[in-house]
């Protein structure tokens, strides 16, 4: 029944924050089990798309629906990695704690204990990441890998339809990466999976299409990839990026799409 | 000190097991909103809503000396104003975004000013002080049960929210997008908050009684590897603060609020110097 239904839907959606156009007329479906990476340059619109999906800002033209209803009322379906904390480094809490924030629930169920099966339900998805044995540890003690992958398990434990991935990859190191690249594909087999993106070379062989956001919106195959189409897109940034990518001829692994 | 405890058992010095029994029954609530006001870093709205108490005090015993209305206790107006002032202060800080401090300093300043007004009027003499930094001569029998009354309440609510206020601290947005109603907690929170303020109103005052929010969960922060962690440390560094005051300032006859507060004080210079010398040792 619902699976008949696309998982996002997006028609003409313009939105600015003040006088300030951040996206103009985007538009796109997103289908079941689709695995979809938005990239793009800073500031072209990734994390706005993102929140517009999660409905914490609304357009100011045009629709966007979430499993046919309203974001708003979509977002208990929807699993969420924001690339940043805005948290205390400090912060004294325990990384099963943290994950079970994912399984927090408004109105009055969800005063008082968690319960067993939201316990277990956790460490089971912090086992798929990797990170069970952490349980105990305090968030604030983790590198920046482990704590990237306790947020997708936080993530995961709402058992979402829709996995969206702000940053990933952000300040992971390359054998991380590598990890993380499996377990993102593991995860894509079984729900939607949308990825925020700097990085072009994880993203294009983990999804099937990739949005590219730079204040506009086009999609891509990810066969279609090329360096052209790149340069177009990101316009005058692909410079640095060329000139990260041209120190890297001992085969650096983006090197074939750039 | 001896002095202090040999009084403690004096049938005579009812006064003073009433100061003590206030500020322990007192300590697990501000170890558990102390905690939360350190972690969300409110405690400047803790203060605005300490400072409005001295309106609902003012108003309670003007009221109560000119119209004659016994059941209008002091403890009763502290309740109230601090109510409506965690309430107002609570929607105007969701309401007005920016230039927050400016408002809330003026909430703040206005509330005790009314409340200095109403004591000038009051007919026959009230001290304005043992209000501002407390008077544990003050405290009455009754003044104890509603103590115990408002304590369960804060408690029971704390630690019913446990979870929900771990994970509005901890990241606001994403407990908000699992549907957890961040402004309903919020005020719920500051409510909290206030009818903690009116516990210690008796025996610290409303000056000093942020003091005690911020100080013991300060310190307990220092070496708590977990939320609960800090708050039962926190409780129990007030329950020392309240003793150490109680018995410091009993033998040279010194004030009792202040002598509290400074010996929370204290504990938290010392918490932070061995900090400091431990990690420089290392």
């Amino acid at each position: 029944m619902s699976s008949e239904l696309p998982i996002i839907q997006c028609d003409g959606v313009s939105f600015a924050y003040g006088e300030a156009p951040v996206l103009t007329n985007v538009s796109f479906t997103v289908q079941p089990l689709d695995a979809v990476s938005l990239v793009g340059p800073n500031g072209g619109g990734k994390s706005t798309l993102l929140k517009l999906i999660l409905g914490l800002v609304t357009p100011q033209q045009g629709t966007i629906t979430v499993f046919g209803t309203s974001p708003q009322q979509a977002r208990s379906r929807i699993g969420y990695m924001p690339q940043h904390l805005q948290y205390d480094a400090d912060f004294p809490v325990s990384v099963l704690e943290v994950v079970l924030m994912g399984r927090a629930r408004p109105g009055w169920g969800g005063l008082g204990r968690y319960s067993r099966t939201d316990r277990s339900r956790c460490l089971q998805f912090m086992a798929e990441l990797g990170v069970e044995t952490l349980a105990a540890a305090s968030f604030r003690d983790l590198s920046g890998g482990q704590r990237q992958r306790v947020l997708i398990a936080r993530a995961l434990a709402c058992e979402p339809e829709l996995l969206l991935l702000d940053e990933p990859t952000a300040n992971v190191d390359p054998a991380v990466e590598l990890q993380f690249f499996e377990i993102l594909k593991q995860l894509s087999h079984r729900v939607t999976v949308m990825t925020v993106s700097h990085d072009l070379g994880f993203v294009s062989q983990l999804v099937d299409r990739v949005f590219c956001v730079n204040r506009e919106l086009r999609i891509h195959p990810t066969s279609e990839l090329t360096g052209e189409l790149i340069r177009e897109m990101y316009g005058a940034d692909i410079r640095m990026v060329r000139h990260d990518h041209c120190c890297g001829e001992e085969g650096h692994s983006h090197d074939g799409i750039f | 000190m001896t002095e202090f405890f040999r009084a403690l058992m004096a049938p005579d010095f009812a006064f003073l097991r009433y100061a003590l029994a206030a500020g322990l029954l007192a300590a697990p609530a501000f170890g558990l909103i102390g905690t939360y006001v350190v972690v969300r870093r409110m405690s400047y709205l803790a203060g605005a809503i300490a400072h409005c108490v001295l309106g609902g005090i003012g108003a309670a015993l003007y009221f109560q000396a000119r119209y004659d209305l016994s059941w209008l206790s002091p403890m009763f107006g502290a309740i109230v104003a601090a109510l409506a002032a965690a309430l107002i202060i609570g929607l105007v800080s969701l309401r007005c975004g920016e230039r927050i401090d400016s408002v809330i300093g003026a909430i703040w300043v206005l509330g005790m000013a009314t409340g200095i007004m109403f004591l000038a009027k009051t007919p026959g003499y009230v001290d304005p002080m043992s209000y501002l930094f407390g008077d544990i001569l003050m405290i009455s029998r009754s003044d104890l049960l509603t103590i115990i009354g408002l304590d369960l309440i804060v408690i029971t609510l704390g630690i019913l929210s446990y979870n929900r206020m771990l994970a509005l601290c901890f990241d606001e947005e994403f407990a908000r997008l699992r549907g957890l109603q961040a402004e309903i907690s919020f005020l719920l929170l500051l409510c909290l908050t206030a009818l903690t303020i009116v516990l210690m109103v008796r025996v610290v005052g409303i000056v000093l009684v942020i003091a005690l929010f911020t100080l013991p969960a300060a310190a307990a922060s220092q070496f708590s590897r977990r939320l609960w962690q800090m708050m039962i440390w926190a409780t129990l560094i007030t329950m020392l603060s309240v003793i150490g005051g109680l018995a410091a300032s009993y033998g040279p006859d010194l004030p009792s609020g202040p002598a509290i507060v400074m010996v929370a004080g204290a504990i938290y210079l010392l918490i932070m110097v061995g900090r400091a010398l431990k990690s420089r040792l290392r």
